[in-house]
């Protein structure tokens, strides 16, 4: 592994680096370390330092961006008869992505020479029966266009390796130079250090915001071209969800009303649940409970909270929606077909949000001072009504945001809905028919068998980037008020 | 201020002991509402209980295994004419089948039966039989004890999953079948063991309930949990460290300090769009990768990390920093010598709850291809358990859960054993941490 | 009718209003309040002075029971008002506190209008048969409490906008608004400037007409403005009660002159 190898030397050089650094800032000192600026250390660190981070970085745009390179300038070298016969870019390069990949498992394996692998050619070997046998399975046969390709494809990417190794080691050998040489007594090396440090803490910290750079653009981009491929006011307003897999192209009705009407019917069910539970709950444990009960209870509660969703997702799915049928279906009341549907997967979410729901609510309830309670029983007020009249109005804003957050969750939520909620789309006001939510439909779009340029599978980036401003709006407004509430008693 | 000097009591009161009509009602709303409190924590918790009942009841029959558990003796001349015959495998199942009905005999059990039924009940005993004896041709003339793993309805048979009235006569189980398995039972042939295979065997195909295991999974997570611990500790204490220590009140600082309370509040779906979108189909990264789950895995638990390292950073008293900054130490030093060790155990604590949650977390591996194939396979080495396809534990889970045979929904529950046991082990460790080293300035 | 209240004030022997014996008050294994018994007078307003941590505040609670609120704390002994056992476990602490209110050092009005803030009391005892009679309870008590002409246009505007004097004086009114029979108040001008704190005082000195006030206070000087009576607790023990004027002039127990004369506290 070639890369494996750069790393090693880069770190090699690093290491080397940071020797003779301290050695020749010692040595410019005359071996009497109380000379110097800095600890010696600091003097081998900043060569190790300048010899690692910069090739790094440079190592890092390199390999991000020379797939993309080789990929556009590979399919430029294609003809354009054959993306119009088939359907797309990205059909023919993953075809000439095999085709290559299978190139490198015959050279690797040595069933072929590297010169026989660039010079093989349609026309004296089934290229796709010399790849079966070594393991790669083609769909179709490879034609000599794709098979150019391919080779084209192998040869940039073995001298773009080449190159990017060649610039790499350069860069990190500059860089040790370039330190080596300032190694001397009076060189300020610690204050160089830590501006070094300084400097990858804020690269750290900024990844926050590279992430939501990130987000954004995957969603936008991808949102941007399925609206090119399918009218946005079709897909916010259509109030039809039927996607088409056979079929490719225009015969998919992609409605998001049906989606988002399941996304926050099974939400409301869920916040039906949670919200009483929870709310009294937390009530409990914070003006009642002893401090033995509290104790106990609380982390009991917030077991719920520590489950993973993919258990509450097989819970729906194994337990709670059979029960739900055995109590509500055919051989009773005959209200429910199946054990999906939009009250099992709310039932069970609303289980997962009640310990949301109630430790936020509880610092909340903390939160209000005492002064309050004091000034209510003094007057005579039962434990009730000062908590009815006075707390609860008082805690009002922040157990609001508690809720808008667990609204939030609900929407995002996406193991239990698709396990528990079915796979249906409809607009229907009866909770025990199963429906299905934005989240369950960007799994099944993302993970079916559909082409990536197709309408079908971009419309999971337009349902995410709507799930995405939703959730996003609704944090911030929660986080808002909560904030506001916290300053009232500060 | 002639209203102010009214008499204080309009009306007579009664003395404070009897009280009135309005009293006792207002005494009752107040048990009215603290019956409610109770109720919902009671609720609550018996929610808890319903949910670890159904888990374990469901799940541990995962972890055993129906087994025929016969001794018998193949001589050599039995062996020699087996192997001259054609079908040798079914001469082999000729000779188990003897051996059966000879036990069953000697307890007085009489059972009529075909090889058929053999079949449907352990598979292909014959083929077994035979490559061990191949393997091992020197036990040949003294008694071998087989331990044949039962198919999986005979489990579902004997743990009531299927029962005399339910079962439909199919290619896979007869009614005829639960006699025999029933005179197997008392003659103490047919018993439970545990199954080893379930915690250490990797996935089998999508009709094979009774040989999927769990292990090639377990060992897909471990490696994401790497690439996440070995990301996210040290870019979420060094970004923990910036915001807490060193970060200046600008507009640049607001803007990440907004982005990661926003980032820990997204969808974990989202995650797994951009895990798709930017690793696998921008960066070429392999899909069903551990390697790309974890980079997904850690941005999600960043937020998590670094709030909660930055609640342990600041929990270090400033007169620690202003020590280190009296005797001459740097900024820099002060943090790194002083406040970052002191901080340790919280950070610790903290970043084994972020690598809890992400152990458990379903939705964005399966945008990254996780699911949906069988991780038949140990990665070859380590390096390439980064890169090969595998699955993860909660993928695995959610795999089974959604095949069509109902015996892996079984194995799904079990699955979801060995996934809290991870948890609550990591958890523990927490809770641990956090006791043995919390200190109180 | 003035002549009358003049002549009442200078009387000396009053009806008891409180009478508390042998009261102890212990914080889980804390001993806060050792044996205090004590008479509290009705119409007087009586003092309670001594250093902090000194139990006046704790005693002063256990009047109205708000001690209850705390879960550790656990009172023995006999307190009476109008001759009636608090303790009894026949008796609603709520009732109780309905019928002894109090005032507390902060100023703590609920975070409701002013209007809303005084109805409570009145609201939750069903002292109102309808919106009119709440009102008049409203305006009385507000008028009671020395604030009415203030707030009458913004009744509506939340309590928590109003000046710190404001406030303490809307949370006498929220007090009295109940009806109460005896007023506590802890420490109610230690938040409040001066101006304020004069306003409090001369208040204080009306509402001895109508009810037994006790005040529990850190300074000397408003001891001796506004009470009749002075009571002086040391380390959970009352050492002195008394005369206000006799307290201060002529104390008999040296801690008591120590304290006054500023060499303990």
């Amino acid at each position: 592994m070639p890369l494996t190898w750069l790393i090693l030397l880069i770190l090699a050089i690093a290491f080397a680096g940071y020797v003779l650094g301290r050695r020749r800032a010692l040595n410019s000192a005359g071996g009497d370390r109380r000379v110097l600026h800095s600890l010696p250390s600091y003097y081998g660190a900043i060569v190790a330092m300048w010899a690692v981070v910069p090739a790094a970085g440079v190592l890092i745009i390199w390999l991000l961006v020379q797939p993309y390179i080789v990929n556009s300038s590979v399919l430029s070298t294609l003809p354009d008869t054959m993306v119009a016969e088939g359907s797309s870019f990205s059909l023919v390069m993953s075809d000439v992505r095999r085709v290559a990949d299978g190139l490198d498992v015959a050279v690797s394996t040595g069933a072929m020479s590297r010169e026989a692998a660039a010079s093989l050619s349609t026309e004296d070997t089934d290229v796709r029966e010399t790849l079966g046998d070594m393991g790669v399975a083609l769909g179709s046969a490879v034609s000599a266009e794709v098979l150019g390709a391919a080779q084209a494809y192998r040869a940039m990417n073995a001298t773009g390796a080449l190159m990017m190794a060649v610039v790499v080691l350069l860069i990190t050998l500059g860089g040790a130079g370039f330190a080596l040489s300032r190694s001397h007594a009076e060189f300020r090396a610690r204050n160089a250090v830590e501006r070094g440090v300084l400097a990858l803490l804020i690269a750290a910290a900024s990844l926050a915001v590279l992430t939501t750079i990130g987000i954004v653009f995957a969603l936008l981009f991808n949102t941007i071209e399925f609206f090119k491929l399918y009218p946005a006011a079709d897909f916010f307003f259509g109030t039809n969800w039927a996607p088409s897999f056979s079929g490719r192209g225009g015969a998919s009705d992609l409605g998001i009303l049906p989606l988002l009407w399941g996304t926050f019917y099974i939400s409301l069910i869920a916040l039906l649940v949670a919200v009483p539970i929870g709310l009294f709950a937390a009530i409990y444990l914070s003006e009642y409970a002893s401090p033995r009960l509290r104790s106990i209870a609380k982390p009991l509660i917030e077991i719920l909270a520590g489950i993973p969703t993919i258990v509450y997702g097989l819970f729906a799915l194994l337990t709670v929606g059979p029960l739900l049928v055995t109590m509500f279906g055919k051989d009773t009341l005959g209200w429910m077909s199946g054990g999906t549907a939009v009250m099992t997967a709310g039932l069970v979410m609303g289980i997962m949000l009640i310990p949301f729901v109630s430790s936020l609510s509880d610092d909340i309830i903390n939160a209000v001072p005492q002064a309050m309670r004091d000034g209510s029983y003094g007057l005579g007020a039962t434990q009730s009504e000062t908590i009815r009249h006075v707390i609860l109005p008082a805690a009002l804003p922040g157990i609001v945001g508690a809720i808008l957050l667990a609204a939030s969750r609900a929407i995002g939520e996406t193991m239990i809905v698709v396990l528990g909620a079915g796979a249906a789309a409809r607009l229907s006001l009866n909770p025990f028919e199963a429906m299905t939510t934005i989240t369950a439909k960007i799994v099944s779009q993302l993970t079916g068998d559909a082409d990536f340029a197709s309408p079908e599978a971009l419309v999971a980036f337009a349902l995410g980037m709507t799930l995405f401003v939703l959730t996003l709006g609704l944090n911030v407004f929660a986080l808002y008020i909560v904030r506001k509430y916290r300053e009232q008693y500060d | 201020m002639t209203d102010a000097s009214l008499s204080p009591a309009a009306a007579p009161r009664a003395g404070l002991i009897a009280t009135d009509a309005r009293t006792r009602k207002r005494n009752a709303a107040e048990k009215r509402f603290r019956a409610y409190g109770i109720c919902a924590i009671g609720v609550g918790l018996l929610f808890l209980v319903f949910l670890f009942t159904s888990i374990l009841r469901s799940g541990l029959p995962a972890f055993t295994q129906t087994v025929i558990d016969i001794e018998f003796t193949v001589t050599q001349e039995q062996f020699d004419t087996a192997e001259g015959k054609m079908l040798k495998t079914k001469e082999y199942e000729k000779l188990f089948i003897a051996a059966l009905e000879g036990q069953l005999q000697e307890r007085g059990l009489e059972v009529a039966f075909d090889g058929k039924a053999i079949q449907r009940l352990v598979g292909k005993p014959g083929g077994t039989i035979r490559s061990y004896l191949q393997a091992n041709p020197d036990r040949l003339g003294a008694p071998i004890s087989f331990e044949l793993a039962a198919a999986s309805r005979v489990d579902g048979y004997l743990n009531g999953r299927i029962t005399r009235d339910s079962l439909v006569d199919s290619r896979f189980l007869q009614a005829s079948d639960l006699d025999l398995i029933d005179a197997l039972q008392q003659a103490d042939i047919i018993k439970g063991a545990f199954n080893w295979n379930f915690i250490t065997g990797t996935d089998s195909g999508v009709d094979n309930p009774g040989g999927a295991g769990l292990g090639a999974s377990v060992i897909g997570s471990f490696f994401m949990m790497l690439v996440v611990l070995f990301l996210s500790l040290p870019i979420g204490v060094a970004a923990s460290i910036y915001l807490e220590e060193f970060a200046p009140k600008n507009r640049w600082t607001d803007l990440i300090e907004v982005n990661i309370s926003n980032l820990a509040a997204v969808p974990s779906i989202v995650f797994g769009i951009l895990g798709l979108a930017v690793f696998i189909q921008f960066a070429g990264l392999p899909q069903s990768a551990p390697l790309v789950g974890g980079l997904v895995l850690t941005l999600m638990t960043l937020p998590t990390i670094i709030i909660s390292t930055r609640a342990s950073l600041a929990a270090v008293p400033p007169s620690i920093r202003d020590a280190a900054l009296g005797v001459g130490a740097s900024k820099m030093q002060s943090v790194f010598h002083h406040v970052l060790p002191l901080a340790m155990p919280g950070i610790l604590t903290g970043t084994i709850i972020g690598l809890a949650q992400a152990l458990g977390e379903t939705a964005p591996l399966l945008l990254i291809g996780m699911v949906g194939f069988v991780a038949r396979e140990y990665p070859e080495g380590f390096l390439s358990g980064f890169t090969d396809a595998n699955s993860a534990m909660p993928a695995q889970i959610y795999t089974w859960a959604s095949r069509a045979d109902p015996g892996f929904y079984e194995k799904a529950w079990g699955g979801i054993i060995i996934l809290l046991l991870f948890l609550i082990t990591m958890n523990a460790i927490a809770v641990v941490l956090r006791r043995r080293f919390e200190r109180r300035w | 009718m003035n002549d009358m209240r003049i002549l009442e004030r200078d009387v000396d022997t009053k009806e008891v209003k409180i009478a508390a014996r042998d009261v102890q008050v212990y914080y889980g294994t804390n001993h806060a309040i050792k044996d205090v018994s004590v008479d509290i007078e009705d119409k007087t307003v009586t003092a309670f002075i001594g250093p902090s941590g000194c139990g006046k505040s704790t005693f002063l609670r256990c009047i109205n029971r708000m001690n209850d609120t705390i879960d550790v704390c656990r009172v023995t002994g006999d307190i009476r008002i109008d001759n009636q056992d608090i303790y009894d476990p026949r008796v609603d602490p709520v009732q109780l506190r309905a019928k002894v209110g109090m005032v507390f050092q902060k100023p703590n009005p609920f975070p409701k209008s002013i209007y809303d803030n005084v109805a409570y009391g009145p609201r939750i005892h069903g002292l109102a048969r309808n919106k009119a009679d709440l009102d008049d309870i409203v305006e009385k008590s507000l008028r009671r409490g020395a604030i009415w002409d203030e707030v009458k246009d913004r009744l509506n505007a939340p309590g928590t906008g109003l000046s710190g004097g404001q406030q303490q004086r809307l949370c006498i009114a929220r007090a009295v608004a109940t009806e109460p029979e005896v007023l506590l108040m802890d420490e109610p001008c230690s938040a409040l400037d001066p101006i304020a704190t004069a306003q409090i005082e001369e208040l204080i000195d009306e509402l001895r007409q109508s009810y037994s006030v006790v005040i529990v206070t850190h300074s000397m000087q408003q001891a001796a403005r506004v009470s009749q009576k002075t009571a002086f607790f040391h380390l959970g023990n009352l050492v002195e009660y008394g005369e206000t004027g006799t307290i201060f002039t002529n104390p008999v127990d040296p801690r008591t002159e120590s304290y006054i004369t500023g060499r303990i506290g």
